[in-house]
């Protein structure tokens, strides 16, 4: 099993650099994986991150892409709540990277 | 509709459910340990006569076979093998399986 | 997944309770890729399916994933028809109360014929 190291601390993840347990995450550690996703982060990285922590908590599942843009829309507003918006701050897909970060498993039904 | 159950009706409430459920001229299926549901004089035999007021009622012969009890069916059961299975399948739109 | 366009309706008949089998957590995860193909979907609880939807479980004793609350998440995927069998959740000495999600109840009838209209049924 793969590890990445944080501040002298080795946290477990999978192959494909998601966090194994939940428990494990801090801001430092999501730090870490965003620099590893060539991810700059930003307050509205993290207003995007702390909404899917959130997310998770209530349902314990991460959402789909579509999802995510719904939900973001209806809290964060319109200008936020677009997939346009969210690429730009995960290119390489708001589900799949800013789950990555955000500690969370991959998205079930993340094609 | 093909509705198919496949748990002995004297562990399980799926062939009770199901017949319940099912809708007038559908098509219900015995397998596995289903079958012994299609035995005379059993605990369940009205539950099947009920059953057959509302579905053609199919048994499979292989399974009945296997378990030693092809010599005693309720009258109005018709008796298939794989094929029929599958004719049954290919007939019907869609299928229940009560697990 | 649709042909010539059209949707498809598609029922997930689910009827075991949630930890004992896999049963129930199989049927929620591809409920919720099948979420992602804009077809009209509809869940219905049968038998034991309804202790699928109690309130109230607490799972970290038997060291399992508590997946209830994921039902809640549905309607943010849009499948909003989720129906439920009065005979079982009456058997169970249930009421709509004691549920976690908005459901539809229906008796055995109805929901006989509903599954008859469905052009895909997912049984578990």
């Amino acid at each position: 099993m793969p590890n990445i190291e944080v501040n002298g601390k080795s946290y477990e993840t999978d192959e494909e650099g998601y966090l194994v347990n939940l428990a494990d995450w801090n801001k430092d550690v999501a730090d870490h994986i965003a620099q590893t996703e060539n991810v700059a982060m930003t307050d509205q990285h993290w207003e995007v991150v702390d909404f899917l922590r959130g997310y998770y908590d209530e349902y314990q599942i991460a959402p789909a892409v579509r999802v995510l843009t719904k939900a973001i829309g209806k809290k964060l507003g319109p200008d936020k709540g677009n997939s346009q918006y969210l690429y730009e701050l995960f290119p390489y897909g708001p589900a799949k990277q800013a789950c990555k970060i955000a500690g969370l498993p991959k998205p079930t039904g993340c094609v | 509709m093909l509705h198919i159950v496949n748990k002995s009706p004297f562990t399980h409430s799926a062939l009770d459910t199901c017949v319940q459920v099912g809708q007038q001229g559908g098509d219900l299926l015995l397998i596995e340990d289903a079958v012994y549901a299609a035995v005379a004089g059993t605990a369940v035999e009205r539950l099947v006569r009920h059953a057959l007021q509302r579905f053609r009622v199919f048994a499979l012969s292989p399974d009945l076979e296997a378990r030693g009890v092809a010599g005693q069916l309720i009258e109005g059961i018709t008796l298939v093998d794989y094929t029929g299975f599958v004719e049954l399948v290919t007939h019907n739109k869609t299928c229940q399986s009560w697990l | 997944m649709s042909e010539e366009g059209r949707t498809k309706k598609f029922m997930f008949v689910n009827r075991k309770a949630p930890y004992g089998t896999v049963y129930a957590l199989e049927s929620l995860e591809v409920v919720l890729i099948t979420a992602a193909f804009d077809q009209d979907v509809s869940l219905a609880f049968l038998d034991d399916g309804v202790y699928q939807l109690r309130k109230g479980q607490q799972t970290k004793g038997i060291e399992t994933k508590n997946f209830s609350p994921t039902y809640r998440a549905l309607e943010g995927y849009d499948i909003e028809k989720l129906y439920v069998e009065k005979e079982a959740i009456e058997a169970r000495g249930l009421s709509e109360e004691d549920l976690l999600v908005e459901v539809t109840v229906l008796d055995r009838q109805a929901l006989g014929k509903l599954m008859d209209e469905q052009d895909v049924l997912l049984s578990f």
